[in-house]
């Protein structure tokens, strides 16, 4: 039962950037970024309805901003999209695959689509993993105490996200 | 147009599930690491989870408050314990009339036959222990019973896993069934296999329990999770363990 002492120097260095790079990405423990993202200010609900598969109205009549979407798409503790999707923001680097490439996007669906497809998703495919970044609180369950009742993102920030996504064309 | 989206929806949810339920094949974690974090699985030089392994050692055959010690009944390093038995944990505890996981039958020893005040479910020691016991059955195959008494207990387990949970409104089974292989950003998604826990973990630099995996998860998906030990986590290790059924145990693996 003898074996050389390890210690964390003798890990492989390159191994052991990889880890940290990781520990970036999925974390064991609580990470402090997840707290940075309590909805903004103690904004309402605003309701929503679709039509053909789109929202064509903004979200409590929000003006998207481009640039601030582009930020949210790949910001960890926000929309972090880049989780799952490929996007043409060269910074942002290992994109995830379990969605498709939002390249070109803007080209394929209409912005009343876009906005449907962030909102809530399931509304068009009750099983996908897609998760509603505005989904009506009401509908989700065993939610933690200090997301209760709040929407992923506040209505700003899918405008955001919307007028982002339009240009990727 | 509605039958067409009747017809996309049936392709893009109930097609995928159906082949996965027909030809399910149990993958352990291992297949999806990286070189190097096989190569310090594997080398028992190299793997800080034998840290805890020997750290389990230790209390294994330390004394007790009434003077014994696991030892005492299982043989000095746990010689004389029965290795296939410990392929098949969680257990019906007949006692309870509830599964008995590993850890719940080292809490149960420690209390009962060597008079010690209870440990916390999850604490450094009792991770040690479970890491030290389960490790001496490396290599076997898993084989936990899913009929008999422990029938709904598994199927409750199935269930918390199915169930969409947290503000990110996911089941388990979204990203360890139906996007296994895919990427999380640059994490590849596994099946949530246990057969490498008690596991060390690169992301957090120590072995991680089972439990403390589950609620890892379940923190990120923003949802509610469960004290270490309670039913609920004990069904869903009953569940996975046996959908486990034939991996080899790796205890102490690396993971990421
Ligand atoms: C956990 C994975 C995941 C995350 C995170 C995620 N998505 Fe998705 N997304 C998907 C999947 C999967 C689809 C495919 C649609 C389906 O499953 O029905 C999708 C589809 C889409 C679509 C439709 C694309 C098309 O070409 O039809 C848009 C737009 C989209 N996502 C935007 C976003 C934005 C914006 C974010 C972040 C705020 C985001 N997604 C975060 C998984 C994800
Ligand atoms: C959004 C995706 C996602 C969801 C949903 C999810 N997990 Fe995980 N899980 C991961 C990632 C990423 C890892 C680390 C890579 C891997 O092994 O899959 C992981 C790892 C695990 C592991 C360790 C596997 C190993 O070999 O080390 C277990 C067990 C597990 N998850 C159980 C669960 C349970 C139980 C739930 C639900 C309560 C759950 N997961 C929900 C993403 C997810």
């Amino acid at each position: 039962m003898l074996r050389y002492p390890v210690t964390s120097k003798s890990l492989h260095p390159g191994l052991s950037f990889f880890a940290a790079l990781l520990w970036l990405v999925n974390s064991g423990q609580p990470v402090p970024a997840a707290d940075a993202t309590l909805p903004a200010a103690d904004e309402p609900y605003y309701e929503w309805s679709m039509e053909n598969l789109s929202i064509t109205k903004s979200l409590g009549g929000k003006q998207g901003d481009a640039m601030r979407g582009r930020k949210l798409s790949w910001d960890r503790g926000k929309g972090n999209c880049i989780a799952c999707h490929a996007l043409p923001i060269p910074e942002a680097e290992f994109p995830g695959d379990l969605g498709p490439p939002l390249i070109g996007v803007g080209q394929r669906l209409t912005e009343g689509q876009i906005r449907l497809r962030v909102v809530d998703s399931k509304q068009i495919n009750p099983l996908t993993i897609m998760p509603g970044y505005y989904r009506d609180p009401k509908l989700l369950q065993f939610v933690k105490k200090m997301y209760r009742g709040k929407t992923l993102l506040s209505a700003q920030e899918i405008e955001d996200l919307v007028a982002y996504l339009v240009t990727l064309r | 147009m509605k039958t067409l989206r009747a017809l996309l929806l049936f392709a893009m949810t109930a097609l995928p599930a159906l082949s996965l339920a027909q030809s399910f094949t149990p993958k352990s974690g291992t297949e999806w690491l990286s070189e190097e974090a096989r190569e310090m699985q594997d080398d028992e030089f190299a793997n800080p989870g034998y840290f805890t392994v020997d750290r389990g050692l230790e209390l294994f055959n330390a004394t007790g408050t009434n003077g014994k010690s696991c030892a005492n009944c299982h043989g000095a390093d746990g010689e004389t314990l029965d290795i296939a038995r410990l392929t098949r944990f969680p257990v019906f505890d007949p006692l309870t009339q509830k599964p008995m996981t590993l850890q719940g039958r080292i809490h149960a020893c420690s209390q009962q036959h060597l008079g010690n005040a209870p440990m916390k479910y999850d604490s450094k020691q009792a991770i040690a222990l479970e890491t030290f016991v389960r490790n001496l059955a490396r290599g076997e195959i898993i084989d936990v019973e899913t009929d008999g008494p422990l029938a709904p207990f598994v199927q409750k387990g199935k269930a918390y896993f199915e169930a969409r949970r947290g503000q990110m409104d996911m089941a388990c089974s979204d990203c360890h069934v139906n996007y296994v292989g895919s990427r999380l950003r640059a994490q590849v998604l596994s099946q949530g296999q246990l057969n490498g826990y008690p596991t060390y973990r690169l992301a957090n630099q120590r072995v991680n329990a089972i439990h403390q995996r589950f609620s890892q998860c379940e923190n990120r998906l923003r949802a509610t999770f469960q004290k270490a030990g309670a039913d609920d986590y004990v069904n869903l290790e009953l569940y996975l363990m046996s959908r486990g059924n034939g991996l080899p145990i790796e205890t102490p693996a690396v993971r990421f």
